[in-house]
């Protein structure tokens, strides 16, 4: 979706401040929405694509004016009650009021925080050859979903070239939908600083991002 | 003195909690009542971010790619298999491409998207890191977010930006700072640090305050 999540080269919002001696979290509340997000998700309760789709479609006010735990604080109820984990009845009473509804991995409990320390593995058997290789020129697809996509708006209708292949990967815009891992082949591919900036752009910048294959055409 | 004033205190006074405060305890107490999680595994969930992953786990990485050229190799070659082969290092997940500072290439990392981020090698991403400045200006003006870092680079260097559209994860190998011919991993990997492996700024030189 064309989202303000997609922030790649948009002006206006200032200087970066990095923080000095930053700690981990700002607030408790913070590490709280952490640890319920990689459990709840580690539960089966729903993968990676959809959590990050649910906090592109919050209001893009809200995106902006909020933090970044409560972005995920606000994308987590919402799929919860979207996906019947919880309904909103209950959000407002602050206690459960319903029979509780079975997470595909049960319960999370102590014995499973060693497993989600470690990245998930995303890649598949490939359901077909791939279609480019390295040093191919291929045009990002002037594709909008307006569902969830992981194809960067800077880079649609712009050329550039395969750099690396990197196997096949769960498909971010099915999987966000539960509409299944559809494995695609994802390549990085890199693009010059002025192809996508114009004129003005730095001569100097070389910028790829990772693109499944079915966001690229031959050029 | 202001600081105090400002930092907010974690009282346990209903009175003195902000509505977040109170809407994020209400969700966990919804979850636990319902059977979903258990409060004890929350805990253990934060406390091994706290304790387990950091940028520790990256400055070994990249102190040992300077000192053994084979690892090196390796590393450049698939991040992930060659991180598994340490077993001081904690585990890795799949899909850690190492990419490689050179006098001629300034690389640097970005998820214009959203927040991905090495979290095994480097820990839990800063506020800047996520927030919109950052996201929005790497892939356009890097040189421009480098000097709010106060990093310059020379004006002809190649500098090549990675966005983390999808589950690949990027690390940046910085180069080997001047001056430490001899020195042990170990005193290489107290230079190492996590700017520099993001691409936003240089490891310590020797003899610099840290």
């Amino acid at each position: 979706m064309n989202g303000v999540h997609d922030m790649g080269g948009m002006d206006g919002f200032g200087k970066v401040e990095p923080e000095p001696n930053e700690p981990m979290f700002h607030e408790e509340w913070e590490s709280r929405v952490l640890a319920m997000v990689r459990a709840m998700g580690a539960a089966g309760a729903f993968n990676i694509d959809t959590s990050r789709f649910y906090r592109e479609t919050l209001p893009p006010h809200v995106y902006l004016s909020s933090s970044y735990y409560k972005k995920w604080f606000l994308g987590l109820e919402e799929m919860l009650i979207d996906k019947g984990y919880l309904t909103r009845e209950e959000v407002a009473a602050g206690h459960a009021m319903q029979p509780a509804k079975a997470l595909k991995h049960g319960k999370f409990d102590r014995a499973n925080v060693e497993r989600i320390m470690v990245r998930g593995k995303f890649g598949r058997p490939a359901p077909a050859p791939a279609k480019f290789k390295i040093g191919d020129r291929v045009r990002a697809r002037n594709i909008h979903p307006a569902t969830h996509t992981r194809l960067p708006r800077y880079v649609r209708g712009h050329v550039g070239v395969v750099e690396l292949n990197h196997g096949c990967h769960v498909f971010p815009d099915t999987a966000a939908m539960e509409l299944g891992e559809n494995p695609q082949w994802l390549y990085t591919v890199v693009f010059e600083g002025r192809d996508l900036w114009g004129e003005d752009g730095d001569p100097t910048l070389k910028v790829s991002i990772d693109a499944f294959e079915p966001y690229l055409e031959p050029a | 003195m202001s600081q105090d004033h400002d930092h907010h205190h974690h009282d346990h006074d209903h009175s003195e909690l902000s509505e977040t405060e109170l809407r994020v305890r209400a969700l966990e107490t919804i979850l636990t009542e319902k059977g979903y999680v258990e409060p004890a595994a929350l805990d253990a969930i934060i406390q091994a971010y706290e304790t387990k992953i950091g940028p520790h786990n990256g400055a070994r990485v990249v102190a040992k790619a300077w000192t053994d050229p084979a690892f090196k190799t390796a590393l450049l070659q698939d991040g992930s298999k060659a991180i598994g082969t340490l077993g001081h290092v904690s585990r890795v997940g799949d899909h850690l491409v190492v990419v490689e500072n050179t006098p001629e290439r300034h690389n640097m990392v970005v998820c214009t998207l959203c927040s991905c981020y090495p979290w095994e090698m480097l820990g839990l991403p800063p506020v800047w890191y996520k927030a919109a400045p950052y996201r929005s200006r790497a892939v356009k003006d890097p040189r421009g977010v480098l000097a709010d870092f106060g990093v310059a680079l020379p004006k002809d260097i190649e500098i090549r930006v990675w966005d983390s559209t999808a589950e690949t994860r990027f690390l940046v190998l910085p180069m080997r700072p001047a001056g430490t011919e001899g020195w042990s991993e170990e005193q290489l990997a107290e230079l190492v640090t996590r700017d520099s492996m993001i691409g936003t700024g240089f490891p310590r030189t020797p003899g610099a305050p840290s």
